[in-house]
Formats: C-alpha cells, sequence, structure tokens
C-alpha cells in the first residue's frame, strides 16, 4: 500500500530523528543535570535558553541555524575550513535543526527524573565508598534511566514532526532532508497529492501514537520504591 | 580502634553539642529524645553534614577537624553506617547491594567476606530479591550487612528497631549483639529507648541541645 518512494520518506525521516535524538541526548542530560541540581550565576537564562526553541517561531530558530551554520556564519565557516564539513542542505542539518526543536522537551523529562532522585540513597552511596563520579554512574544515572528513555522517545516523536526550522535551515529536498512533514507538505501542493498525503499522514499518526504510549509506559514503570521509604 | 568524637553543628537555628568516645568494641549508645540531633550526629560522623566546630578522628586518623581545615569526604571515612531509613538501593537486587562497597574494596582492606556476612546475617535466600519484596527485619540484616561489607572502622546503627515489630527487634538485637561479641567493632548506636541501651550493656552519651543556645 505503501509506494517506495513513501517508505524511503519514512527511512530518512527515522535516520534524522534517531541521529538527532542520540547525539543530543547526553548533551540534553547534562543540562537537565545543571538546571536541577546546579546553583550558577545565570542558570535562569540557561534555563531560558533552553526553552527558547519551545516558544520561538520555529521559522526564526531554521533562521537563526541557518546564519550559524551557513558558509560564512560562524560555526559553519569554522565546520568547513577546519573539517571540509557542512550541514547546509544535507540530512545532518535537518537532525542539527530537529534535536533542537526537540531539547526542551527532553530536558523537561530529563529534569524532573534527577529531581525525582532520591539524594538519600547518593548519601548512602558515598557512605559505602563511592566517589562522586561512581555514585552518578551506580546510583543517579540508573535511577534517572526511565526519565532518559520517555525524554529520548518523546524527543524521537517531536523531531518526526519537526517542519519549520528543518524546511528554513535545509530547505526541502527529495532524499536529502525531505522528512514526513515535508513530504506530506510538498504533496499538498501537487494536483492528485491527496491519497499520498494520507498515506503519510496515517503514518505520522501511528509513529506519534505509538511515542506517546511507550513515553508515558516508561514514565510509570520507574523503579520499586525501598520497603521503608520516608519512614 | 577508639573512635572520638568532639563536635558542635547547628541544625535549623539550634546548635547541638555531641562529645564521645566510642570503646574500640562495644556498644556506645548516643541517647536522647526524638528531635535531639542525634541523626544529626551521625550524619556529622559519616561525613554527610559538615560540623561548625571540633574534631572526628578514629585510632589517630582524623576525619574532621575544624581548627586543621581537614574534612574528608564521606567515601573516604570508612564508616559503617546503617540509617533509620536503610537506604538500600531499590534498583540492586540484594546481592549487588551487599557487595556495593566490597568490590571496590583493596583485598587488603577487607576484614569481612560475603560469605561470611551472608552466614552471619542469614541472608543466604534473599540474593536474589530485590529491596522492594523484603520485609522490615529482612531489609535491616541486609542494610546490615552492606555497611559491614564495606569494610568499616566503626559501625554507626540509627534506631535500627524503630521501625520493626516486637519479634523482629529480638532478631535483630541478637544480630547487633553477635557483631559486639565476634567483630570486635566500635559500635555507635542511636536509641531513644532505655531499654535497649540496658539490654546491649551500652555505654550512654547523651545528646541535646547546647545550653544556652
Amino acid at each position: 500500500m505503501l509506494q517506495p518512494a513513501e517508505w524511503e520518506i519514512i527511512a530518512l525521516s527515522l535516520k534524522v530523528s534517531g541521529v538527532a535524538i542520540g547525539t543530543s541526548l547526553p548533551l540534553a542530560y547534562g543540562l537537565a543535570w545543571l538546571l536541577a541540581r546546579g546553583r550558577f550565576p545565570g542558570k535562569l537564562l540557561l534555563d531560558a535558553l533552553v526553552h527558547l526553541p519551545l516558544v520561538l517561531p520555529p521559522v526564526v530558530t531554521g533562521w537563526l541555524l541557518l546564519i550559524a551554520f551557513g558558509a560564512t556564519g560562524p560555526v559553519g565557516g569554522w565546520l568547513e575550513r577546519s573539517l571540509g564539513f557542512s550541514l547546509m542542505f544535507r540530512w545532518t542539518g535537518a537532525a542539527l535543526a530537529s534535536a533542537i526543536m526537540a531539547l526542551p522537551l527532553m530536558v523537561r523529562a530529563m529534569r524532573l527524573s534527577i529531581e525525582a532522585i532520591d539524594r538519600r540513597l547518593e548519601q548512602a552511596a558515598r557512605t559505602l565508598g563511592a566517589g562522586p563520579w561512581r555514585c552518578f554512574w551506580t546510583v543517579s544515572l540508573p535511577l534517572s534511566v526511565p526519565g532518559v528513555l520517555a525524554a529520548a522517545v518523546l524527543g524521537f516523536a517531536r523531531s518526526l514532526g519537526e517542519f519549520g526550522a528543518t524546511i528554513t535551515f535545509v530547505s526541502n529536498i527529495p532524499g536529502e532532508t525531505r522528512t514526513l512533514p515535508l513530504a506530506i507538505y510538498a504533496a499538498l501542493q501537487l494536483p492528485g497529492g491527496d491519497a499520498m498525503v494520507t498515506r503519510l499522514a496515517l503514518v505520522s499518526v501511528a509513529l506519534s501514537l505509538a511515542a506517546l504510549v511507550a513515553s508515558e509506559w516508561l514514565v510509570r514503570r520507574g523503579w520499586g520504591g525501598s520497603p521503608r521509604d520516608g519512614t | 580502634m577508639a573512635l572520638e568524637v568532639d563536635v558542635t553543628l547547628r541544625r535549623g537555628d539550634r546548635m547541638i553539642a555531641a562529645r564521645c568516645t566510642v570503646a574500640p568494641a562495644g556498644i556506645t549508645a548516643l541517647f536522647g529524645p526524638s528531635g535531639a540531633g542525634k541523626t544529626s550526629v551521625l550524619d556529622a560522623i559519616a561525613g554527610l553534614v559538615r560540623p561548625t566546630t571540633g574534631q572526628i578522628a578514629i585510632d589517630g586518623t582524623v576525619l574532621f577537624d575544624s581548627a586543621r581545615g581537614i574534612d574528608l569526604p564521606p567515601e573516604q571515612r570508612r564508616c559503617g553506617y546503617v540509617f533509620q531509613d536503610l537506604r538500600l538501593f531499590p534498583h540492586r537486587r540484594v546481592r549487588d547491594n551487599l557487595l556495593y562497597a566490597w568490590r571496590r574494596l583493596a583485598p587488603s582492606e577487607r576484614w569481612l567476606s560475603p560469605d561470611e556476612a551472608i552466614g552471619f546475617l542469614g541472608l543466604g535466600g534473599l540474593l536474589e530479591r530485590l529491596p522492594a519484596t523484603l520485609s522490615g527485619g529482612e531489609a535491616q540484616r541486609v542494610a546490615i550487612g552492606r555497611a559491614l561489607l564495606s569494610a568499616p572502622r566503626f559501625l554507626a546503627l540509627d534506631e535500627p528497631l524503630s521501625s520493626l515489630d516486637h519479634a523482629r527487634r529480638d532478631e535483630i538485637l541478637r544480630v547487633i549483639e553477635r557483631i559486639r561479641d565476634e567483630l570486635r567493632l566500635p559500635i555507635l548506636y542511636v536509641t531513644h529507648d532505655p531499654a535497649e541501651i540496658s539490654r546491649l550493656a551500652a555505654t550512654v552519651v547523651a545528646v541535646g541541645p547546647l545550653p544556652g543556645s
């Protein structure tokens, strides 16, 4: 029922979103940790910056990316000169755009799970000879894993739907940057594209629903509390 | 090894003073009414709370000295702290809880083997269980085992009987008596119950607010 070209669009979308979330996950966790635990001047500003893509018109985010990562932009120019590497009009650029758009959602979900870590358990780990790093790897991180997974799924779903920043930053190139929403938009412009729009829209609904259900399930699962918690 | 404590610490808007020498073997009880700050004193000894002034030392090793600016982090104090709320790691099985500290110890530091501890505390049947599935008495024994297997210089027990029913209390008291008699380890025991003190033949140290604060 789906045409080969449509399967390609879905595969490209999954690749863009997968790479976007996979690479931004550690950064999102670091930011979430800083916002949950850090005490430093400018925390409010960092919080606002992280959340900016959530409230900014996506086309503005895309334009800012264009300025920063364009061939003459501060980051894009440097990438081009030192690594011979450009994100412009490439699927990697689409991944960057959707990662930035998904970041606030991921940071929020992770921050909640980091704030929910029982710090008494971290204290217990320290008295048992674990330094701050071992305490993090063996207690804090495992206890926040459900939140991390939920954030990843949520971010993945958000990233699959990314439209404005992507089309502004890397345009709508078939086979390179034409992800699901962009393909639906393109098909809408074509006479007789209705059937394709319907099929791709149904795929979008199915993927988004699956992601939401998965994320909710991960959040509820959590870990069992200790038997005498809260006495 | 004797543990020597002489600290003052702030708790909310009150100052607490604690001064005691915990004998190399046998039980020293920190005794006082609820809210007197007994747990804060244990937290200070374990390095989780920073006293305002004073010294904490065990057998020549200074853990804390405000005058000399020494404040060892908790992981270097080797304090076998059994928390009142136990704090077993909920995501790790009993076996991994027990071995959490032991696995990272240098062989020369270990003075108790897991097999000994498991036999001693009767934990053989619980190793594959998650903490959430344990009864109060079982969880208490696991917490004591986890602390003992960290090769501590001393043991700090915070109201270990407080949430147990009568039968379980006796079971845990017998375990504590065996630790006292067989392991020869300084034990600091927090309680507000005079009956526990007389049963364990403990030396008593009163904890309360600093006069005039």
